[in-house]
């Protein structure tokens, strides 16, 4: 193989490549398009909120007919327990590294939701273990 | 932690709390679904920490501190007896924090992502306002019904001209600066709406009389959950919308159960002043002239140790008295003897849903042996002693009977129906709804007065002395 062709094939493969990245700069450039008209039409974030609220509602209302009427006290011992899952949102606001009216809100919610947390999964551990109790 | 990890993380927590309701249906399994409430909250609480929101623990890690010694002791010390109270006072925690998160929401609405500061998108206003007013009503009316169940207010229904009145304007009030506030955001105006709620929750509950008790409770458990899922929607966290909305169906659903236990609408039982009649007042005083068969513990011991099966119907008065546990040494000896002892446990029994349930298994009474009317309603005409203590309204025949009586259409436990109906009390005034029990007048029913724990007590020395 002469220099002559050697130097013919490089500039022929070089054109394939740029060629090839040309399309990819196509492709690159539809995703990005696609991605953004998704984003554009993707549904409010209060929607998507209520679709998981209602659901929640659904399987709530199931799984506590279920319940044996026996257990209605520690139900609701237990129910007031995770209720304060809210600590959730009390955490985020006590987080801020600088102290101001936000963050003392926040960790006074805090101490509420964690009295609530240990106090509420304690009296219903107390009234389960009454009731499981052999004889 | 990225927005994906977290997300995940609390769908897991979301699932734990799901599974920890299923538990509770069954007492085998109950259990193990407390546990998954436990897993659920821990890792809900870790992942939070996690994220890049949170930057300071030290403040963090004292108040929960704080706030776990506090619950834990309080837990630990609380007597059985006293549930319906702690539950209410945890509700008003839970209905306080709700307001607290909403505040801090407002006055740094950025650490959220809901905008900046007198820039708050509208829509999240207007959930936080809310998640502020449905836990403000929580709050004040969880601390009312605390006060009653703990015998601070009195527990009769207070009842005031134009009060429905004022509650509706108050109601008005709140729509109209829901509206106000999302449009100008005056943080005085979020302060004003919250005051102007824990008026409207003292309001609600004061009128409410004792008996309605298992109503408000299960009524506040589910404003706890709505609350919570107000908040959920302003900070548009999932996890706090899933765990509000299966709290509000929980206490909505027990609600519902309750009002049906009574025969009463929900709107007649938040708009209170049950008993209040005048008319059946008098009603009552006339009849409580005509005669009574007076009996004593020991008549009581002798007929129940002779009988083949004894039906045990508990009420508030069992758990004042704290008489379970007497009444389960007395129901021990009498099972000694070879009688068949059940005890039949009426839906709105007591002051929360359950309350005799864990009442009854306090005191060592096995699981089984306690039977829910629809269970046990029918084998009453073929029992020869039913042993009413401390129940007074769910077991009245008018019920059935009379049209007139305010109780009419609920459903009671049929005690009449027993071939001797002993009926311990301590003195022949009427129930909670102001009712005379025409049950007392029966030539099959005999009246022993006195305290239930009193009477537990003489009943077991009489039966131990028979031998």
């Amino acid at each position: 193989m002469d220099l002559h062709s050697v130097a013919q094939q490089t500039a022929r493969l070089n054109g394939v490549i740029q060629e090839i990245s040309g399309e990819l700069n196509n492709i690159e450039s539809s995703i990005r398009q696609a991605i953004a008209a998704q984003g554009s039409g993707s549904a409010d974030p209060f929607v998507l909120g209520l679709m998981v609220f209602v659901l929640a509602c659904f399987v709530g209302y199931y799984v506590v007919w279920k319940v044996t009427p026996a257990l209605h006290s520690p139900l609701m011992a237990v129910t007031n327990a995770i209720s304060s899952v809210i600590i959730v949102g009390a955490l985020v606001a006590a987080g801020p590294a600088v102290l101001g009216i936000s963050s003392t809100f926040g960790l006074l919610a805090v101490v509420l939701a964690s009295i609530n947390i240990f106090g509420g999964f304690i009296v219903t551990h107390r009234m389960l273990s009454m009731f499981s109790k052999k004889k | 932690m990225t927005p994906t990890i977290s997300t995940f993380l609390y769908l897991i927590a979301g699932v734990c709390f799901i599974m920890a309701l299923r538990g509770l249906s069954s007492a085998a399994s109950a259990r193990s679904g407390n546990l998954y409430g436990i897993c659920g909250m821990v890792i809900a609480i870790l992942t939070t920490l996690l994220t890049p929101a949170v930057a300071k623990y030290s403040g963090i890690i004292v108040a929960i501190g704080i706030g776990g010694v506090i619950g834990a002791y309080i837990a630990r010390k609380i007597k059985m007896t006293a549930l319906p109270q702690l539950v209410a006072a945890f509700h008003s925690l839970v209905g306080l924090a709700a307001v607290f998160v909403a505040a801090a929401a407002l006055y740094n609405p950025s650490a959220f992502g809901i905008g900046v500061v007198d820039a708050i998108y509208t829509a999240s206003l207007i959930e936080m306002s809310l998640g502020t007013i449905i836990g403000a009503i929580t709050f004040s009316g969880s601390v009312i019904a605390f006060g009653k169940l703990q015998g601070l207010i009195a527990g009769k229904p207070l009842v005031f001209p134009k009060q429905h009145l004022l509650n509706a304007s108050l109601g008005i009030g709140l729509v109209v600066l829901i509206v106000i506030f999302s449009l100008y955001q005056h943080h005085s105006l979020f302060w004003l709406m919250t005051v102007i709620s824990l008026v409207l929750g003292v309001l609600l509950i004061l009128p409410i009389g004792g008996a309605d008790m298992p109503v408000v409770i299960s009524m506040l458990n589910s404003y706890s959950g709505w609350a919570a899922a107000g908040i959920g929607f302003t900070l548009n966290n999932h996890l706090l919308l899933i765990t509000g909305a299966l709290v509000g169906a929980s206490g909505a659903i027990l609600s519902y159960i309750m009002c049906k236990g009574m025969n009463r609408s929900i709107i007649n039982v938040i708009l209170g002043g049950f008993g209040t009649d005048p008319a059946t007042a008098t009603a009552a005083a006339e009849a409580s002239d005509k005669p009574v068969k007076l009996s004593s513990a020991e008549d009581a011991a002798y007929m129940m140790e002779n009988a083949r099966n004894v039906i045990i119907v508990p009420g508030y008065g069992m758990a004042v008295a704290q008489a379970q546990h007497a009444l389960r040494e007395m129901a021990d000896i009498l099972k000694s003897k070879g009688v068949k002892v059940r005890y039949a446990i009426h839906p709105v029994a007591g002051r929360m849903p359950g309350h005799m349930n864990v009442l009854l298994a306090e005191a060592n009474v096995p699981y089984d042996s306690a039977l829910e009317l629809d269970e046990i309603n029918s084998d009453f005409g073929s029992t020869d002693v039913a042993f009413v203590i401390g129940a007074n309204d769910i077991t009245n025949p008018a019920a059935k009977t009379n049209k007139a009586s305010p109780i009419y259409g609920m459903p009671i436990l049929d005690v009449e129906r027993a071939q001797t109906v002993f009926f311990v009390k301590r003195s022949l005034a009427s129930g909670y709804a102001g009712v005379d029990n025409e049950l007392f007048y029966r030539d099959n029913t005999m009246m022993v007065l006195g305290d239930a724990k009193k009477v537990c007590e003489e009943l077991v020395k009489a039966l131990k002395g028979g031998h």
